[in-house]
């Protein structure tokens, strides 16, 4: 994580000077409030005091918050955006309608802003979540690819607002700005509890996922055949993804895949190498998860916990990113 | 009448084609003195577009065989369409492309000669038909934009591809706003993401338009323009009125063209003075109060502002005058136009009195005449061709 953050920083952050009159006078307070009504809508007719605030402006030339976020949509048609002063998280918890997967996603706020201000809902609590449409996010930071300057402001505009302004680099004198508002949900404290960062079970097996763009071809061959896929992998280096049915059985072995050093010795010495752990899980999930891996990641770690659930870990330079899709009952 | 397109304007043909196919289900094609003009309306009569394609564009060009009367006709659209499917086998192979209509056999003959020796003959069954002429006037429009396709290309990049609907409008600092348009709807629980685009006036060739005003139109029709004027590098200018009158979108050059007639929402933009000032802090506005046009207001819109006006003439005879028809407040159903009733057989079904318009761009098939017809394609305008029987 150190490494590829000291390669972010050194981007220059961009000139205050080109911010032009798109950024001062608009809405940066929202006038909304979100605790007590059970969710985050703006009761109509009435004006509350400020509660959430942020205003943020990204460094040119981090395209990266666009990979995240192309990514997030890939993965979850709904997000969570929890905000906090020195991390933004993306979160996706277990629920029925996402079929028991969930999702973590951390970014390092000073990686990807030049200037960052936010207030929380109070002082002790100095964090915002929001409820979002991820596909709304990546397609707002879409248009930034050619930006002089972004700003990220949460408003309230008929309904809060994450509203993304990009002034986009012009060929002519005269600036051309877009503004996305992006509908948010403010979410309430009293639900926070469900959106903590999960809990790393304890695994049976940790291992080194392949290359993920063949492992997605494969997957993506078996998911004709049937939806039903076996993810078995030993501390040997060993991953194998099975799918059976009556007519045909299909694997594929990946070999020499590497295992991540164990937490503890002991656990290491009790274990046979060779024995494998499996976990049989909806292929569907499976292929969405690596859908949003346009990239092959720095690190990419698979834990199994037999029968139980699989968790991928994976590292894109300085975003974490955390997947955990349930066994089928 | 026999035209023959060589070279690059094929392609050109074939992107035109496309373009009027975003709009219509069916083409008219009408060889002119001025050149090959063709045309189409789309079902609710919400849009019209209309290349005119003058006779230098051809290699050879022959209105009608001599001592015989222009032929119209009217084909499907699908059916044309499939000539020219594919922009880069035209670009590719065809060398030439013959249109002929021979008005023995009942067919619209388009040739296309390839490489290689190759060549692909297509009889396409096409009916009779009276012009197709939409009534407008850009002159008569008090605003005017006027811009290379591709910053208006460039301006509606950040709109997602299934939006509707866009509001075009001037802001404050004569800066050009294109907003999305979202309808309004009050119980809604997923809002939509709401985009605005906003350009300065230096990018305009033209801006003739006052702080404030505004309309809204399909941005989807709008598109098919778009991607026919942005590769050939052309002007596009937007003459547009009040809101509800319809907007003219016009490109040209030497050998052609084009204008798109599109219908504009008639209720006044609701949040118009979000253009003309920034706000900072404010209470969330009655947003129904937008969304269902009291009958109040709605008899001061002409009816005919929600369509755009279209003359009916027979044939050579020249325009027949029809009677104008203005609507009282109580909204009475669309009178039949005395002998001209067989064509109200295309008709939408009418309203009933007093029932505010349901949706927006309605379709009413009203034949008035709103102003002096201006006909920018010539002789023998009509509203939509008469049932088989007069021919």
């Amino acid at each position: 994580m150190g490494q590829g953050g000291a390669a972010v920083r050194a981007l220059v952050p961009c000139s205050r000077g080109g911010a032009g009159a798109a950024d001062t006078t608009s809405a940066v307070f929202g006038a909304f409030q979100g605790q007590t009504a059970g969710h985050g809508y703006f009761p109509t007719g009435k004006l509350h005091r400020v509660e959430p605030v942020l205003r943020a402006k990204l460094a040119p030339g981090t395209l990266d918050v666009l990979r995240v976020s192309n990514m997030i949509a890939k993965l979850a048609k709904t997000c969570t955006l929890r905000i906090r002063p020195d991390k933004l998280n993306f979160i996706l918890a277990d629920k029925v309608a996402s079929g028991g997967v969930s999702m973590w996603c951390e970014l390092e706020q000073e990686n990807f802003f030049s200037e960052f201000q936010m207030e929380g809902v109070s002082a002790e609590n100095n964090e915002i979540y929001l409820e979002l449409t991820s596909e709304n996010l990546s397609r707002a930071l879409k248009t930034a690819q050619n930006a002089r300057a972004l700003k990220i402001k949460l408003t309230n505009k008929h309904f809060p607002c994450l509203t993304v302004s990009i002034e986009l680099l012009s060929v002519s004198s005269s600036s051309r700005i877009v503004t996305h508002d992006i509908p948010v949900k403010v979410i309430p404290r009293k639900l926070w509890k469900d959106l903590q960062e999960p809990a790393v079970p304890d695994s049976d097996v940790s291992i080194y996922l392949p290359v993920l763009k063949t492992m997605k071809s494969v997957v993506e061959k078996m998911r004709n055949i049937s939806n039903h896929l076996i993810i078995e992998a030993n501390l040997n280096g060993d991953l194998n993804l099975k799918i059976e049915t009556e007519v045909v059985c299909v694997t594929t072995h990946f070999k020499d895949l590497g295992n991540p050093p164990l937490a503890s010795e002991n656990a290491s010495q009790a274990r046979n190498p060779e024995q494998m752990a499996e976990v049989h899980v909806d292929i569907r999930k499976l292929l969405q998860f690596l859908a949003g891996q346009q990239v092959n990641p720095t690190k990419a770690v698979c834990n199994i916990v037999r029968n139980k659930i699989v968790h991928f870990d994976l590292l894109h330079e300085d975003v974490s990113l955390q997947y955990f899709i349930p066994a089928l009952s | 009448m026999k035209c023959l397109v060589t070279g690059g304007n094929v392609k050109v043909l074939g992107k035109a084609v496309h373009s009027l196919s975003r709009i219509g289900d069916e083409l008219y094609l009408e060889p002119l003195e001025d050149g090959l003009s063709l045309r189409t309306v789309n079902s609710s009569r919400s849009a019209y577009a209309c290349f005119l394609f003058a006779p230098l564009f051809f290699q050879q060009y022959q209105a009608a065989t001599p001592g015989q009367d222009p032929l119209r006709c009217k084909i499907l659209m699908k059916s044309f369409l499939s000539v020219f499917r594919s922009l880069t086998m035209l670009e590719k192979t065809v060398e030439k492309c013959c249109i002929s209509l021979n008005s023995r056999s009942s067919r619209l003959v388009v040739q296309l000669h390839c490489k290689y020796g190759v060549r692909k003959t297509h009889n396409l069954s096409f009916q009779d038909c009276e012009s197709l002429q939409a009534v407008f006037d850009p002159a008569l429009c008090p605003h005017v934009l006027r811009a290379p396709a591709r910053v208006l290309g460039e301006a509606v990049l950040p709109f997602p591809p299934a939006l509707a609907e866009v509001t075009l409008g001037i802001g404050r600092g004569r800066r050009v706003i294109l907003r999305s348009y979202q309808e309004e709807e009050a119980d809604s629980t997923v809002k939509a993401m709401v985009t605005e685009m906003s350009i300065g006036e230096e990018d305009f060739q033209q801006l003739q338009a006052q702080e404030g005003v505004a309309i809204t139109f399909c941005l989807k029709e709008f598109r098919g323009l778009l991607s026919f004027a942005e590769p050939a590098n052309l002007s596009l200018s937007i003459h547009f009125d009040a809101p509800g009158r319809p907007a003219i979108f016009a490109v040209e050059d030497s050998l052609l063209n084009g204008h798109f007639v599109l219908a504009t929402l008639s209720e006044p933009y609701p949040h118009s003075q979000d253009l003309r000032s920034p706000e900072p802090c404010r209470p969330a506005p009655q947003l129904q109060a937008h969304s269902t046009p009291h009958l109040d207001d709605f008899a001061n819109d002409d009816i005919d502002s929600y369509m755009i006006a279209m003359e009916t003439t027979v044939g050579s005879e020249g325009s027949r005058a029809l009677p104008s028809i203005s609507l009282s407040p109580g909204l009475q159903p669309p009178c039949s136009l005395g002998p001209h009733s067989e064509e109200e057989d295309e008709a939408e079904p009418s309203t009933v009195p007093g029932t505010p318009p349901p949706k927006k761009f309605r379709s009413l098939f009203f034949g008035s005449i709103l102003a002096p017809a201006y006909s920018p394609q010539g002789p023998s305008p009509v509203l939509a061709e008469d049932s088989e029987g007069e021919g």
